[in-house]
């Protein structure tokens, strides 16, 4: 191999073009708006001013801000651990189920993945509609009579779950055969031997299954956290943050904020700390990447 | 006693997992008369396209069909172009800097895309590129990159560096080795990785609402169908056919290729 090639600069060239351009330069954007006084006037004038921390003081003495970390952390604690909770589960049920079934499972499967947000947002709001909503009209005939005509999406809380379930039932699917993907990796003898030794499913599980999945647990694990605390469409499609801003997570906080109070610099702000939250869940993921 | 269970709890996910979207279907091909009778039907009793016909003469469905699909392959085209090229770097060449491009790469797979809205906004304002599929599909593609380079080394890496050098000592030069020998293998990997990019794109819901401000001929089919809702307020039947049209190509395209994708998944540890 020769020692100074040009060739492997020259392949990833384009890529840290791309990278500069359209994702490196709009952070450091990002983080320059974020200490500027920068609304419409600025963004239509240009010449924004640098007001240092003014923009991070605002939002860190304020309580609404506090109450969409709040949330946001609570959306993702629930999601995540339902959906890592699910996934093992049907990852565990599987490889136990006769042949025809388990594909029927995993097509299904792949298929609510396969669905495009949007649509299955779109049919969410359909399935829990008050007056013609399967949802209730179930709930209604299984006993539950008080939920005849029950409107969802004008409870905070109810708007809540039910983008917890969209969120869920959409998420569910990659942690499940991705967990699934590797509990295939383990060799059949090591089950063999822990039953033979009368191990329980249950200890299997904690001393055979998951310390050799360890790291796929924690991967899977990790990726969830950023993603449904990144997670935005739904929730803008369904609810836009309401009502009541019961559904309003750092993302949509910051979408509102800049889109309809054109409040960019505070929109920033508020991106910016999202960021740091995220890096922190990222650097201990990265790091185990890089290992492995 | 056990297995009964087993089965019974299975049969249990299936059902939640494949309804929404059997409703959705069931929804969109049910007259409107059944869509609205107290106790709903489970089967397509009355089976009727009337709903598609609605969503498809809908102001712009072709349009923003057109739009949607021209962004999503320029994406991914450029994306798995782009990827290859990265990739082929980082599993068969030895360089300075290997180590923190991986690194680089990896965490660009988490980018915090949301944040960046407000300046991906003034940046394409200020180079007279709002309103444009170019850039559009530039950010799709800059979105869809690091998982496919990612995926795509994957699935290299699994594939012998032995067969190219062999190839290359039957006297083909690198890129032609690289052209017959590797390619090939590695069609599974790029359909799987394609597949991935697609539904990102195919996907994406923010920044078109934010790069695409005046010319609504631009727009793309996840804003139509959310605005289809506002417009369509309680027609249920034409909502659910819109949705079914939006979620067919991917749908099909995963039914397609759905032997690839399981590799590719545990390759790259992504989603889409």
């Amino acid at each position: 191999m020769r020692a100074r090639s040009p060739w492997p600069y020259l392949l990833i060239a384009p890529t840290v073009a791309g990278g500069a351009f359209l994702l490196l330069y709009p952070l450091l954007k990002a983080a320059v708006i974020s200490f500027q006084h920068f609304r419409m006037g600025e963004l239509i004038r240009g010449g924004a001013a640098f007001i240092g921390l003014e923009n991070y003081a605002e939002l860190l003495a304020g309580e609404e801000f506090w109450q969409v970390l709040l949330r946001t952390l609570a959306w993702t604690a629930i999601n995540v651990v339902l959906i890592v909770g699910l996934g093992t589960g049907i990852a565990l049920m599987l490889p136990r189920l006769r042949r025809g079934l388990r594909l029927a499972l995993m097509s299904a499967l792949a298929l609510a993945w396969a669905t495009p947000i949007i649509a299955a947002t779109t049919v969410f709001q359909w399935l829990f509609q008050s007056e013609l909503g399967v949802v209730n009209w179930l709930l209604v005939t299984l006993g539950f009579d008080s939920f005849r005509g029950y409107t969802w999406f004008a409870d905070g809380t109810a708007t809540f779950a039910v983008l917890v379930i969209l969120v869920v039932w959409q998420s569910v699917p990659f942690a499940a055969l991705t967990l699934y993907a590797g509990l295939t990796t383990i060799p059949v003898e090591l089950f063999e031997s822990a039953r033979i030794d009368g191990g329980t499913g249950w200890q299997v599980f904690w001393k055979v299954t998951f310390p050799m999945l360890r790291q796929l647990f924690a991967l899977v694990a990790s990726l969830e956290v950023i993603w449904v605390a990144k997670c935005f469409p739904q929730i803008w499609v369904l609810s836009q943050g309401g009502p009541d801003d019961a559904t309003t997570t750092l993302p949509v906080y910051a979408f509102k904020i800049a889109r309809v109070l054109h409040r960019y610099d505070l929109g920033s702000a508020v991106a910016m700390l999202t960021v740091i939250l995220l890096a922190v869940a990222l650097i201990s993921n990265l790091r185990r990447m890089v290992r492995s | 006693m056990k297995r009964l269970l087993l089965n019974a709890s299975a049969v249990g996910v299936l059902i939640v997992t494949i309804f929404p979207v059997y409703w959705m279907f069931l929804t969109a091909f049910k007259p409107t008369r059944d869509i609205q009778s107290d106790t709903p039907t489970f089967w397509p009793a009355h089976p009727t396209v009337e709903h598609f016909v609605t969503a498809v003469n809908a102001p712009g469905f072709w349009t923003y069909w057109r739009n949607s699909l021209l962004v999503t392959a320029g994406a991914v085209l450029l994306a798995l172009l782009v990827a290859l090229m990265a990739s082929f770097a980082v599993a068969r060449m030895r360089w300075r800097g290997r180590g923190a491009f991986v690194v680089a790469v990896f965490a660009a797979q988490m980018a915090p895309w949301e944040a960046l809205l407000v300046p991906v906004f003034i940046i394409a304002r200020d180079m007279d590129l709002l309103d444009s599929l170019a850039m559009l599909t530039g950010v799709y593609f800059m979105i869809t990159l690091p998982f496919t380079i990612v995926t795509l080394r994957g699935f290299l890496a699994a594939i012998p560096p032995e067969l190219e050098e062999a190839a290359q000592v039957d006297g083909c030069s690198r890129l032609v080795a690289f052209r017959r020998v590797v390619f090939p293998l590695l069609a599974p990997g790029l359909m799987a990785t394609s597949l991935f990019g697609f539904i990102t794109a195919w996907n994406e819901f923010a920044f078109v609402n934010v790069l695409i401000i005046k010319d609504q001929e631009l727009r793309t089919l996840p804003v139509w169908l959310s605005s289809f809702r506002d417009v369509f307020g309680t027609d249920w039947g034409a909502t659910m056919a819109a949705a079914s049209l939006f979620a067919l190509p991917v749908l099909l395209l995963f039914l397609f290729l759905q032997r690839h994708v399981g590799t590719g998944m545990t390759a790259g540890a992504v989603k889409g």
